[in-house]
């Protein structure tokens, strides 16, 4: 066969394959928007849901998921920029940092429901934090942690060395060398790694299944030693527990849900691209 | 003012040390309290009981074959949809695609990575499953197949970027020696590009793997959850149960302390080994990968 016709139909079962694979997403976006936007409402988003959660609203599950988040960022985000500083700056490649990246990607690498068995056993049980806000953001921050800690390597890593030899050069000494320069150099890309590693955390079920969520609370919660109720999991209890749920508040939920998660990753991709545009180096 | 200065940096340097060994402070912390809650079973539960065909806990009967059976299934079909799909659409965007069509691929294939794996097993009860179910003509639409469906879908991102990857680091200098050397695109792509990037692909599709075989809720939402050993290809077509969903629709039941919450924990040690397994393996072939680069290149 002439291998231009060859290279033809190649390139054409490619871009096919390309296409299929994109073209549900954007599909499965529109399909909850036009499914889910009728019962979008003030009501819906601010009111308690009522009547065995068929009727009403969905706002304990927002504001739980916006704790939940909340909670993550707290735990995950120094230790994971601080990390990343320590193996960007600091680390020499000897068999210690290598034993460290081998147990991020292994981090990164563990199934979700097993975090949760994990949060089950240390801070439900061991430390007695009970299901709660605390024990469930805990466990996602562990799972948040490689993420936080690899972007946010990437980012420190790119700011060119002459930065450095030049602080240290006129004085300064290496904190503040990071602090000053390297860290405000490197901010937005390790602002993006931080708001993918939450946008996970936030669709994340299985680690808060019996770490800290609630199936139903009729109200908020008051401590970080309450339960909650969160989106995916709400999602999750309409869409298999609860016979007869009416199917537009499903939809709804999940239009919810996804905008909660596209808007943090649309955020993430502005951050990411007008630091590109207006970097100097 | 000096001496101050000092001390507090030395404070903060060493936090961030601190900082930068909790990776390998929490591997070992969720393997400890895996094994803590989870090796009893072995005292427990005889091996013959763990090793059986029947995983029924209300009665003692605690086979994690079917599980693991199930798992299996329902990965081999995710890879098999995730693996020609995610390494087409990697070699799509890395070596064919226009400028533009790439700005649009790549973000698209990050959003689906993004999607809460809840959503898609929401869209496969009320969507997928009854449209399989009329189209296959089968008694149930949840099944090992809608299962690997959609974990196709969810594993397809992690292909994607990894190979894509993988694909970029090719220095240009080998295409165009190819190109040079008047082979066609096409050419260039299968018989230079792509074995040059062989470990990073299959680095690739290790992940993707990993991360089929660690997905919960997709598979609990539709695979129908019946653990059922099985023993033929056909069972891609009934009902299954996996490790990961047996863990996540069981833990909450359980008294703790249990044999049943013991033998859950042990499911989840099995899993943690697998990915362990995996990871390493991956990383390893990459590390490999960059040795002989560097061997080339000096």
């Amino acid at each position: 066969m002439n291998r231009n016709l060859v290279q033809r139909l190649g390139f054409g079962l490619l871009s096919f394959m390309a296409l299929l694979t994109v073209l549900p997403i954007i599909l499965v976006i529109i399909f909850i928007v036009v499914q889910g936007g009728s019962v979008i409402s003030v009501e819906f988003i601010t009111g308690f849901p009522f009547g065995g959660m068929r009727s009403g609203g969905i706002w304990p599950a927002i504001v739980g998921t916006f704790y939940l988040t909340l909670g993550t960022a707290i735990f995950s985000v120094p230790l994971g920029v601080a990390a990343a500083i320590y193996l960007s700056e600091y680390a020499s490649d000897n068999g210690l940092t290598r034993l460290i990246r081998l147990a991020i990607i292994n981090l990164s690498g563990i199934p979700s429901v097993v975090y949760g068995l994990f949060g089950l056993g240390l801070f439900v049980f061991f430390l007695q934090f009970g299901t709660s806000i605390l024990s469930a953001s805990l466990t996602l921050s562990i799972m948040t942690l490689p993420v936080i800690i690899s972007t946010s390597e990437e980012a420190l890593r790119a700011v060119p060395q002459a930065f450095r030899t030049v602080s240290i050069s006129v004085g300064a000494t290496r904190w503040q060398t990071i602090r000053r320069i390297v860290l405000p150099e490197a901010l937005p890309g390790i602002i993006t790694g931080v708001i993918l590693g939450l946008e996970r955390a936030a669709g994340e079920t299985a680690p808060i299944l019996f770490t800290g969520a609630a199936f139903f609370l009729p109200r908020l919660p008051g401590s970080p030693f309450d339960a909650t109720m969160a989106l995916p999991y709400h999602l999750f209890v309409i869409s298999t527990q609860v016979p007869e749920m009416p199917i537009q508040i499903q939809y709804g939920t999940a239009l919810v849900l996804i905008t909660f998660v596209l808007a943090m990753n649309l955020i993430a991709n502005y951050v990411r691209s007008r630091a590109r545009a207006r970097r100097q180096w | 003012m000096e001496k101050n200065l000092s001390l507090g940096e030395f404070i903060i340097t060493r936090l961030v040390k601190a900082s930068g060994y909790s990776a390998i402070v929490f591997v070992t912390l969720i393997f400890y309290f895996l094994l803590r809650e989870g090796l009893p079973t072995l005292g427990e539960v005889e091996l013959e009981n763990l090793l059986s065909t029947r995983w029924y806990p209300i009665e003692s009967y605690f086979g994690i074959l079917p599980l693991i059976s199930g798992s299996l299934i329902v990965t081999i079909g995710a890879a098999l949809i995730a693996v020609p799909f995610g390494l087409g659409t990697a070699i799509f965007i890395a070596e064919i695609a226009p400028r533009w069509a790439r700005e649009i691929l790549k973000p698209l294939v990050e959003l689906l990575g993004g999607l809460p794996s809840v959503v898609l097993g929401f869209l496969g009860i009320l969507v997928l499953s009854p449209n399989l179910r009329i189209l296959l003509n089968l008694p149930t639409g949840l099944t090992a197949f809608t299962g690997s469906l959609l974990l196709g879908a969810i594993a397809v991102p992690t292909v994607v970027s990894i190979a894509e990857d993988a694909l970029d680091s090719v220095p240009r200098s080998y295409r165009d020696a190819a190109l040079a050397l008047g082979a066609t695109r096409w050419q260039t792509i299968w018989r230079v590009t792509l074995p040059a990037a062989r470990s990073g692909v299959l680095t690739a599709i290790m992940l993707g793997v990993g991360r089929a075989i660690g997905e919960t809720m997709t598979v609990m939402m539709v695979t129908g959850n019946a653990p059922v050993l099985a023993t033929s290809l056909s069972a891609l077509f009934s009902p299954v149960r996996t490790m990961t969903a047996t863990i996540a629709a069981e833990m909450g039941e359980v008294a703790s302390g249990s044999i049943h919450y013991h033998t859950l924990f042990f499911i989840g040690m099995v899993l943690f080994i697998i990915s362990l397994a995996v990871n390493i393996t991956a990383s390893s072939v990459v590390f490999r990968q960059k040795k002989r680069a560097e061997r080339v290149l000096s």
